[in-house]
């Protein structure tokens, strides 16, 4: 039996208080998806036109670093935001997301949504809205590693 | 602002709280690169003072200095006394080069303590960064003593990289239990590591606990504990079930001396743990 991803989306704190009309629409760009155990999801330089919503497993967002081989930068878990480099020229992935467990995700159609987007306004503003608070936790998160907080001299 | 008197303070009279007795160091265990446990037991074969978890003691190497360390051992399993801390200054570097049967003296215990027991029936999320699971560690001693009388309880800890994780050992068994979550995460991930980078804040969103019903026990550094407690109140959790353990420079442990003021408290005395409503209106505030 197909389950619908309605209540899924619908239930994601991510979409809480968006407006009924543009659930649909949410709904019909999105897929479920699953990786194997270290698996890329994208790749840096890759055309970005997705984003995910993790739903069980861990993803390793890393970067390759001469001499040193794929560093991890963070990781991503259950019910939080992969991938944002689809609303921002040149719509190209910064970095590489691997899972590290295998991995269930929702896979939004980022191009169709940014589309439709610059056609609606009202839902454009509502989106980035959400996308805001995602970089800006993932922001927050990324000063305070650099602060290394349990160094010695912190 | 509220009385500071609502947690428990030590459990027992001290004799006489500003003369250190003589403990015998029983064993020295090294936990990370810069950390070390001291399992101590007392010189005069007379009992150990009981102690309760979140309490410290002001441990004293002769002829070098007094320095507060929390308490890390079982509070109600405690053959010997456990304090562990990192290599940071002047004391506690001459502490890592004692050996086993060298006498250490202890002043303690001190301070208020988690609260634990009083809060049966709930939640607990734990969120400890480097160095402050320490003190924590007696909290999950007590909550998984008596697992039946909490409902879920969540341990969120963050290390700098996987070599600095403290009670690793313990850790992995820890999460072999089916009744208590375990996350840990490291601030920079290495050639191996299989699990969450990023800091331990980041865990909070995710956490699975139910926060209308949810004791917070944070410890960390303070910044650390800063974004903790904005991570907390997003997802729901009252400040009056946040408990925060705070961090000043003490020295005489009874409030006499006034180094640790925090405020319109000490740390000594008053805290080191704190209900986060009843400092909140000081809390990150730069000039306190």
């Amino acid at each position: 039996m197909i389950q619908s991803l309605e209540p899924i989306i619908r239930q994601h704190t991510f979409f809480k208080g968006l407006d009924e009309r543009y659930i649909q629409f949410i709904v019909s760009c999105a897929r479920n998806v699953r990786f194997d155990e270290r698996q890329y999801i994208f790749r840096e330089g890759d055309p970005a036109e997705r984003f995910y919503f993790i739903r069980e497993g861990l993803v390793s967002v890393e970067l390759m670093v001469p001499h040193k081989g794929p560093t991890t930068l963070q990781t991503v878990g259950e019910g939080d935001v992969l991938g944002w480099s689809w609303l921002a020229p040149p719509y190209r992935w910064h970095f590489d997301a691997r899972t590290l467990q295998k991995t269930m995700a929702l896979d939004f159609d980022g191009k169709c949504l940014r589309e439709k987007c610059e056609e609606d306004h009202d839902l454009g503003y509502e989106i980035l809205k959400r996308f805001a608070n995602v970089v800006t936790e993932r922001l927050d998160a990324a000063r305070l590693q650099l602060l290394d907080l349990y160094g010695i001299h912190a | 602002m509220a009385s500071m008197l609502e947690l428990p303070t030590n459990t027992g009279p001290i004799a006489d709280p500003m003369i250190p007795a003589p403990y015998r160091i029983e064993r020295i265990k090294r936990e990370t690169h810069d950390t070390f446990t001291l399992d101590l037991m007392p010189a005069d074969g007379v009992g150990m003072t009981s102690f309760a978890p979140g309490q410290f003691n002001m441990v004293y190497v002769f002829g070098v200095g007094e320095v507060p360390i929390s308490i890390s051992s079982d509070a109600q399993n405690c053959p010997a006394l456990e304090h562990t801390t990192r290599v940071v200054g002047a004391v506690t570097k001459a502490m890592g080069a004692l050996k086993r049967g060298d006498l250490i003296g202890v002043r303690g215990p001190f301070g208020s303590c988690w609260p634990v027991a009083e809060e049966a029936g709930r939640d607990f999320l734990i969120v400890a960064g480097g160095i402050g699971l320490a003190p924590l560690r007696p909290a999950l001693y007590d909550l998984m003593k008596q697992r039946e009388k909490y409902r879920k309880i969540v341990l969120l800890y963050g290390a700098r990289t996987p070599e600095d994780i403290l009670y690793r050992h313990e850790l992995e068994r820890w999460r072999g239990k089916f009744d208590l979550e375990i996350q840990v995460t490291v601030d920079r991930g290495a050639s191996g590591w299989r699990g969450n980078v990023g800091v331990v804040t980041t865990l909070v969103g995710r956490a699975p606990f139910d926060p209308s019903n949810t004791v917070a026990l944070v410890c960390g550094p303070e910044v650390m504990m800063r974004f903790a407690v904005m991570e907390l109140q997003k997802r729901g959790v009252v400040p009056r079930r946040i408990f925060l353990s705070m961090e000043r420079n003490m020295k005489c442990a009874v409030g006499f001396c006034g180094h640790c003021q925090y405020g319109p408290t000490f740390i000594c005395k008053d805290g080191p743990v704190f209900r986060f409503d009843q400092i909140e209106p000081i809390f990150g505030k730069a000039e306190i």
